[in-house]
């Protein structure tokens, strides 16, 4: 059979797990195309954007890119942020351990894979998935929900366990050498890297939990919050970018704050500062802080004794602080929030 | 592949532009984004001018075009702290003829 015929189209994170996948396909001659979805909650997006001096371009690179560079196979960056979002804040399947839906995520990504298959002539999908390396989303049960819900069954192989798993239509219509596919299961990474080794794949990023903002404590924290406070239909995806960056407080229902933590911090929320309240120490190094919502008199000087607990003027008496909204300025002279106030509010 | 430390081209030899994208103030992927849907409206041996401003184009922008099949002609510093990169049309690239899957 002539293989360079058949196209073989996955999802590619930039991972170990799905270079090699690519890598195992290309070896047996198929055209394999990469897609790469930026969802809007990528760790190293977000430190991107908050684009701190003097930080290697090297360590922030796309692996999705550096992988299709190394397996020389095109991958195509597709931007689904918008949609992502409204699958994330209605899954079906319900969260993770933290705010991650990764059955729907899953399932959402096959069908925009799949339907990005069939623009291009595709015969098949494949994936990096190994069966049983994580608990929710790759066990047995859930990789077979996951092909049947996105109407894919027998049409999407996983190259790295395909030989521990029943054989998919490409393997039984000899568009893949089966006896050429991995038979990896479990957690251990010590197959991959041996396959590593015989691809030359040498530059791929560390097993870390994930690139995926949803898996982490304290952005589901204040993700969650968000959740809380707003209606799904208004939440949206600038919403988002505030909760990576900066201390988060709650202040009531309705009014929260956000405090930069540092000098890079205060120049990406500057970009923000626009329709809400902005507060600023005085006379001394202060973070900027942005206000959500609509403060009363007396929220508006718990802000002001906030923001001078993160200024440099955190150990004096007093420290006056600004406050200012389009044209409108109000200065209160405040005593610092203490340490244990601050964290009662803490999202 | 580590790209990230390349040389920028002599300023006395830059190629010549038949497209300028200008994708300032982005970070990536968008510049890439851009520059793959740029790139689907031109010709075999043309060249797109990418201006951007995000350090990290100057690694991903090389690995986008050894993984597309596009040709990378290199970079030079532009105005401003800006970054000029400029990248050819190859015949037969590996992506494929389609508009992108839109969000």
């Amino acid at each position: 059979m002539d293989r360079s015929k058949i196209i073989a189209v996955g999802l590619i994170s930039g991972g170990l797990d799905s270079t090699l996948a690519a890598c195992l396909l290309k070896e047996q001659g198929l055209q394999v195309l990469g897609l790469n979805f930026s969802t809007g909650f990528c760790k190293t997006d977000a430190r991107r954007a908050l684009n701190r001096p003097g930080e290697d371009p090297r360590r922030l690179r796309h692996e999705g890119l550096r992988a299709g560079a190394d397996a020389e196979i095109a991958v195509e960056v597709v931007d689904i942020a918008r949609d992502y979002l409204q699958m994330v804040l209605h899954p079906k399947h319900g969260y993770g351990k933290v705010m991650n839906p990764c059955i729907d995520c899953r399932i959402f990504m096959l069908q925009r894979a799949k339907t990005y298959m069939e623009e291009v002539g595709g015969h098949f999908l494949f994936t990096g998935e190994v069966l049983g390396q994580r608990p929710m989303s790759q066990h047995s049960r859930a990789l077979e929900l996951i092909a049947k819900e996105v109407g894919l069954e027998g049409m999407l192989l996983r190259p790295l366990s395909a030989r521990a798993m029943e054989p998919t239509i490409p393997e039984k219509k000899g568009w893949v050498d089966r006896s050429l596919l991995g038979d990896i299961t479990g957690r251990s990474r010590k197959s991959q890297i041996q396959l590593a080794e015989r691809f030359g794949v040498v530059e791929y990023p560390q097993p870390s939990g994930g690139c995926c903002m949803l898996t982490d404590q304290n952005f589901g924290r204040r993700f969650a919050d968000l959740l809380d406070h707003t209606e799904p239909e208004n939440v949206n995806i600038e919403d988002l970018v505030f909760l990576k960056v900066g201390r988060h407080l709650r202040l009531s229902s309705e009014v929260k704050v956000v405090v930069a933590r540092d000098e890079v911090e205060c120049n990406f929320l500057e970009r923000y500062r626009n329709s809400g309240w902005a507060a600023e120490a005085l006379d001394c190094s202060s973070p900027l802080a942005l206000v959500e919502g609509e403060p009363d008199e007396k929220q508006k000087s718990l802000i002001a004794a906030v923001t001078a607990r993160y200024s440099s003027g955190r150990n004096r008496q007093q420290v006056r602080v600004r406050l200012s909204r389009q044209g409108q300025e109000e200065v209160f002279e405040v005593a610092p929030a203490s340490e244990a106030e601050c964290r009662r509010m803490l999202i | 592949m580590e790209t990230g430390n390349s040389a920028p081209l002599d300023l006395a030899r830059l190629p010549a532009a038949d497209r300028l994208l200008d994708v300032v103030g982005l970070f990536c992927p968008l510049p890439i984004i851009r520059t793959a849907a740029a790139m689907r409206h031109l010709q075999p041996g043309r060249v797109l001018e990418v201006l951007a401003d995000d350090p990290v184009a100057l690694v991903d922008m090389p690995n986008w075009c050894k993984s597309s099949g596009h040709g990378y002609l290199g970079w030079s510093a532009g105005d401003g702290g800006t970054l000029r990169f400029f990248i050819e049309v190859r015949q037969g690239s590996r992506v494929p003829p389609r508009a992108p899957v839109a969000s």
